[in-house]
């Protein structure tokens, strides 16, 4: 059940956004996860490229259904983790250790058992704050004034899959009776210029 | 496959839709300020102003406008700036703990407690650096280069660990909340109306459209946040129990204090989250997603560690007789039958006795009784923080430098002022802000198994199959019998 119905879809099913010019896409709002899920894996054996898909909530199983790769984020950031330790023990033993050696409290100079705290807690400060700045960079978020959304129901109760339309959009009914027939219960069209 | 017992309790009751819960939400948003919130604001304002001015006199003529003497040297403000890093970890808890050991009640309750947390710690840090007298050198703190010569930060001091633990700590825990508020700035966003809201909203959604790709990264992110927090708040308060471990004092100098600190930490945090939520879920009417179950179950992990509490009470007990030391022995006598002893009663008396009242069943169920109990457990563990610094300290090695503490005007000012901070951030965020995580409410809302919306196939355990709401109206699938139960993210898990 979880793998796509057939093999043969079309692979990198979402294209990055690079162009600004005018695009057109067809939207088919879906308002049940499930039938969503089951409405792409037909899409795709059809040969559908589908942009991207909209929902108000991580929709479990997606990444399969769409062919969304794991992200890699988990390896970057176990290095931002190393990167912190790495300084952590560098600041301690160079500082106390090198700059300035001192005799607190009849401990040797660089005593790295007292070292432990600061190098823990520097780990989880790069991995994170690394982690979330590469997150946010990757995806392109940002503070802005205005964000283009394809349907503003997305963010609500719906879930809405993108097709990017050709020039003419002679495929357009096409893809409406086919999302029709997956379950969508709306399928509008919307040009984009911002994107 | 994710089987979800059908003798569980709904996570949301009320059969809410995915519309009812953004509605429900931005509600509290969108509308204007109810006549309740406004009076909260008003005293927690007027406690914010005492703040200010016990602040101002502190810093204007200096620490002697505190009870400090120069036996007792820490006494309300290292309590204040522990009892607060305790209340707030239960925030990062709910939030990374029991993400991680996949606990879907945390979902109506994590936004709030993250917040907890962040403006808990903010009212902690105001402590040790207002007690260095002279807040503007606070830098010193940091290993930074200066003009005096390789003077560089003491690494060995427990008291500068804490200076890398709240720290990150805080940046971590504002990342990991606001990582989450995103989504729901972005609904909030495509519904606003005004000129300024959707401005507002949409500089802090960061142009989120829930892509499908970026919900991916999204629920990775927030893994590896929940899996590195949950070390990190264990750690946070490990080191702030290190500032007394690590001396000789009789009394601090315990191998106990880093989980009992730990567990102290969690129990007066889960009774604060308790204090906030039954207000808030009064307040925004937020019955349906912070449920009794919800209530029950805080009060549960209160209860627990209350109990862990209790036992390293007596483990302290067991071991100052056990090792020997004559000092130990009697600060622990001291302790409980010495000047303090009102204040050892009281903690006993609160943190011990209290919670085990939690094993009633119908306690545990009563809002009111819940309600009571936080509070206590509240100024149970402040006592306690109280009676391990000032009793510990009070009686010296030397009976010549014996001393009480008594506090001024001051110290209690800037401790009650740091509730109204506290208070007025967590009002202006409970209005501005959505409450309950609406992204992580609508995925549990299929669990819902009573009466909720849908349930996939047949074999979803539903008890009562009538009253779905957002069912998916029957269609036929080409290639697929309409019967076939269409759930896979369960089979997935």
């Amino acid at each position: 059940m979880t793998s796509p119905a057939v093999t043969a879809a079309a692979p990198a099913a979402l294209a990055p956004a690079t162009t600004s010019s005018t695009k057109r896409f067809a939207l088919g709002i879906f308002d049940d996860e499930d039938v969503l899920l089951h409405a792409i894996d037909n899409l795709r054996g059809a040969g559908v490229k589908i942009y991207d898909v909209f929902s108000p909530y991580p929709v479990h199983g997606i990444d399969d259904a769409l062919g969304i790769e794991r992200s890699r984020l988990p390896i970057a950031a176990f290095f931002y983790g190393m990167c912190g330790l790495a300084f952590a023990l560098w600041l301690q033993i160079y500082t106390l250790g090198f700059d300035w050696p001192m005799i607190i409290g009849g401990k040797p100079a660089i005593s790295l058992p007292a070292f432990i705290p600061v190098a823990f807690e520097l780990t989880v400060f790069f991995t994170c704050h690394g982690m979330v700045i590469t997150f946010y960079t990757i995806s392109r978020l940002y503070p802005r004034f205005k964000t283009p959304v394809l349907d503003v129901r997305s963010t609500d109760d719906k879930f809405v899959v993108a097709i990017e339309l050709d020039e003419n959009s002679s495929q357009m009914p096409k893809l409406t009776q086919l999302l029709r027939e997956n379950g969508a219960s709306e399928v509008n069209q919307k040009e984009m210029t911002k994107f | 496959m994710q089987y979800v017992s059908p003798v569980r309790e709904p996570l949301v009751t009320s059969g809410k839709t995915y519309h009812d819960v953004t509605q429900d939400i931005c509600y509290q948003v969108e509308a204007a300020p109810n006549i309740r919130w406004m009076g909260a604001l008003g005293v927690a304002l007027i406690l914010l102003g005492v703040f200010f001015y016990s602040v101002y006199r502190t810093l204007w003529y200096g620490i002697g406008e505190w009870g400090l003497n120069k036996t007792i040297g820490w006494a309300w403000d290292i309590t204040n700036f522990v009892w607060w890093v305790g209340i707030g970890h239960a925030g990062t808890l709910i939030s990374a703990v029991l993400l991680l050991f996949r606990q879907k009640w945390r979902s109506s309750i994590n936004r709030a407690a993250e917040a907890m947390t962040i403006f808990a710690v903010i009212c902690a840090a105001m402590f040790p650096v207002l007690h260095m007298g002279r807040p503007w050198l606070a830098f010193y703190v940091f290993p930074l280069q200066n003009t005096l010569g390789s003077l560089w930060a003491n690494f060995n001091s427990p008291l500068l660990w804490d200076v890398f633990a709240i720290s990150t700590y805080f940046t971590v825990s504002l990342v990991f909340w606001y990582t989450g508020l995103v989504p729901d700035f972005a609904t909030i966003r495509d519904r606003a109306k005004g000129k300024i809201a959707r401005f507002s909203y949409s500089i802090l959604s960061m142009g989120w459209t829930g892509s499908a790709k970026h919900w991916s990264r999204y629920e990775t992110v927030s893994l590896i946040l929940a899996g590195v927090s949950t070390p990190l708040v264990l750690s946070v308060h490990t080191i702030v129990s290190m500032d007394f471990a690590t001396s000789v004092v009789p009394g601090w100098h315990t191998t106990i204090f880093p989980p009992y600190f730990v567990s102290g930490a969690i129990f007066s945090g889960f009774a604060m989250v308790l204090t906030l939520m039954l207000i808030t879920r009064v307040v925004f009417k937020l019955e349906d997603y912070i449920t009794l179950e919800h209530i029950a179950l805080m009060n549960k992990i209160m209860m627990v560690t209350g109990s862990i509490v209790g036992v390293a009470y007596i483990t302290e007990f067991f071991i100052a007789w056990y090792s020997q030391v004559e000092y130990e022995q009697y600060c622990f006598i001291n302790r409980a039958t010495g000047p303090y002893w009102w204040a050892y009663a009281c903690m006993m008396s609160c943190n011990v006795l209290s919670p085990q009242f939690v094993w009633i069943r119908r306690v545990r169920y009563s809002i009111v009784m819940t309600f009571i109990l936080s509070i206590i457990v509240n100024i149970g563990m402040w006592f306690e923080r109280f009676v391990i610094i000032v009793s510990s300290l009070h009686r010296d090695y030397l009976p010549s430098s014996w001393a009480m503490f008594s506090p001024t005007r001051i110290d209690v000012g800037i401790y009650v002022g740091t509730i109204g901070l506290f208070f007025t951030l967590f009002l202006l965020f409970a209005k501005f802000f959505p409450v309950i995580n609406m992204a992580e409410v609508k995925t549990i809302l299929k669990y819902t198994v009573n009466d909720g919306p849908t349930y996939g196939g047949s074999n979803d355990g539903s008890r009562s199959p009538a009253g779905h709401h957002a069912s998916p109206a029957p269609y036929s699938t080409p290639g697929v019998p309409a019967s076939a139960p269409v759930n896979y993210d369960k089979q997935n898990d």
